[in-house]
């Protein structure tokens, strides 16, 4: 039987406390790490295990620590993101509220292994009640001597802040969280390299909460348990997986990474709500393709998804049945990025409400046959724009364009949404009138 | 204010806080307290507008008492098609970003709110509410109007 990891501490009703986390072995590492290791020693240990960011992008964490130039210099910054804005996406709210000091641990080991001096823990508005719990287990966890100066009698001095958004989705990607700490509007930057000119054009790292959940467990435990709890051969650790949607028991499920698509939907949550049926997945947030049921038992890890032209994302799996259209999730999709984009560059900004327009005149039943290769190609143009944004508002797009062909030719063809039967009993639950 | 501003390394790098500080006294962020807060962090006030404007939860113009944000991911979306706004509006006698007549609610549309494994889900003043019916949302307003609720988020 599987053992959970970063949910070990995991109570019905309240989070961890700082007692509780160090008798599951909690700041160990840390205490280690400050005595008797260097912060090259830890960084190499992250290296070894093969640990990829759980943030979206899976860019592997030791090496992006090692991208600060030896010679580059002081105060250095880590950014520990809990944006979390990706629709679909709510580990880091889970993982927070089950073991707050597990992240802090992480944090302050991050910030060990690049030398850094200050934290900015950047958290969205929506999720305040954390913001505040963080800001609580900060306080404790410096009266326990693992946060300030000289940490545990060390040379290492490190403190953490909470950094409060006021809600914008593209303050998820990392230089554009680095503009919005700055009190700069979110523009992402390019063309800055975060490692060596970031916050104040200083070094700085830029990592998700569950990824930082993983260092103190690594450096306990070792590079090779770390990988060997993979269910692949070229994955690391356990994965938490956000399923939602038309399944029994939507939830954050803590896995081995690998874990067949099939097993977490029939195992954790609980399979498909009665009378549901699979249509379609998105694997990793609203920025992947969907995934249509043939894919039931791919690996959800990020090369095993790759190969089948997928990606894994933040791992948050939004479950379609066959009585939602895609068309209108398109739609509703559009909506949401067309609204979110910054409008710094025009592909993103004139694009996204054009690809929106076409879905919507398809949804209402005025869509023609000339639409789809129009869809096709804006779809494409999205990879001109600036960051990475548009690619990922485009990936629906195309999912849908490439699996589900049919489904906007009936929409086509028939001049109305087909699935508007289907949409019955929704409307007899808010309007029982009617 | 002035205590956080100083305290923190870059004064610019306080912006958000001391806007939601401005919107807690004034219940929004009207056009005195903009100023008054790009002087406190040495911005001037179209800096500052160009921030006040790009984020969500600053609001501009007076909001009721409790703003309901209400959810409108595509995991949500499945579960009732915008329903919950028109439900909500249609309750409250408002369009988006109305005051109702009592003074208590505006309602907003929000981008996904991470409580995904509950929807639909809104989120009010801080705290998330979820999975939501038409009773359950009922319940809700009545609750509010009636009791006295800790505000989470000072809006």
């Amino acid at each position: 039987m599987f053992e959970e990891v970063l949910f070990k501490n995991r109570r019905p009703d309240r989070p961890a406390t700082l007692d509780e986390y160090r008798q599951s072995g909690g700041y160990e590492a840390l205490i280690e790490a400050v005595k008797q290791r260097t912060p090259d020693e830890v960084r190499q240990l992250v290296t070894d295990s093969g640990l990829r960011g759980r943030g979206g992008a899976g860019f592997p964490t030791g090496r992006k620590w090692g991208f600060i130039p030896a010679d580059a210099g002081f105060p250095r910054y880590v950014v520990p993101n809990t944006d979390e804005m990706e629709p679909g996406t709510f580990k880091d709210r889970v993982l927070v509220n089950i073991d707050p000091h597990l992240v802090i641990e992480g944090i302050i080991l991050s910030g060990y292994a690049v030398r850094a001096q200050t934290g900015f823990f950047f958290i969205r508005p929506s999720y305040e009640l954390d913001a505040q719990l963080i800001e609580r287990e900060v306080e404790v966890a410096r009266q326990a001597g693992f946060l300030g100066n000289n940490i545990l009698g060390s040379e290492f001095s490190f403190e953490l802040v909470v950094h409060r958004s006021a809600g914008r989705y593209i303050c998820g990607e990392a230089t554009a969280q680095v503009n919005a700490i700055q009190g700069n509007r979110a523009h992402p930057m390019k063309d800055r390299h975060m490692a060596s000119d970031g916050l104040w054009h200083r070094p700085t790292i830029v990592n998700n909460a569950e990824t930082l959940a993983c260092v103190p467990h690594i450096l306990r435990q070792g590079a090779e348990w770390f990988k060997g709890l993979a269910r692949t051969k070229t994955g690391a650790g356990t994965k938490l997986y956000c399923v939602s949607g038309k399944v029994n028991q939507p939830g954050c499920y803590e896995l081995p990474i690998g874990t067949p698509l099939r097993e977490i939907i029939e195992g954790s949550a609980g399979g498909m709500m009665p009378g549901s049926e699979l249509k379609a997945v998105m694997p990793g947030g609203a920025s992947t393709a969907y995934m249509p049921a043939k894919y039931y038992d791919v690996e959800m890890d990020f090369d095993p998804l790759k190969a089948v032209g997928h990606r894994l994302g933040t791992a948050a799996i939004m479950v379609f049945d066959q009585n939602t259209c895609l068309v209108a999730a398109t739609l509703n999709l559009m909506e949401y990025f067309a609204r979110e984009s910054c409008g710094y560059c025009t592909p993103c900004r004139e694009g996204l409400p054009y690809i929106r327009d076409l879905l919507w005149r398809i949804e209402a039943g005025e869509g023609r046959e000339e639409f789809i290769p129009m869809l096709q190609q804006m779809a494409r143009h999205m990879d001109s724009s600036y960051c990475a944004f548009a690619p990922g508002a485009a990936e629906s797009v195309l999912g849908l364009l490439k699996y589900f062909l049919d489904e906007i030719r009936e929409h086509i063809s028939q001049k109305k949404c087909p699935f508007a039967e289907a949409y019955r009993p929704h409307r007899k639950l808010w309007y029982p009138a009617e | 204010m002035q205590a956080e501003i100083a305290v923190a390394e870059h004064p610019r790098e306080q912006a958000i806080n001391i806007m939601y500080a401005v919107q807690g006294h004034y219940g929004y962020l009207p056009d005195e307290g903009l100023l008054e807060a790009a002087e406190l962090l040495d911005l001037t006030p179209l800096e500052l507008e160009e921030l006040a404007t790009f984020y969500d939860f600053i609001y501009r113009r007076p909001v009721g008492k409790y703003v309901i944000h209400v959810c409108d991911g595509v995991v949500c979306w499945m579960f009732h098609e915008n329903s919950v706004f028109e439900y909500l509006c249609q309750k409250l006698g408002v369009c988006a970003g109305e005051i109702s007549a009592d003074g208590l609610f505006t309602v907003l549309p929000t981008a996904c709110i991470g409580f995904c494994d509950h929807a639909p889900a809104m989120l009010v003043n801080g705290r998330l509410y979820g999975p939501l019916t038409p009773l359950l949302i009922d319940e809700i307003l009545e609750k509010l109007k009636t009791e006295y609720c800790d505000l989470v988020v000072c809006k």
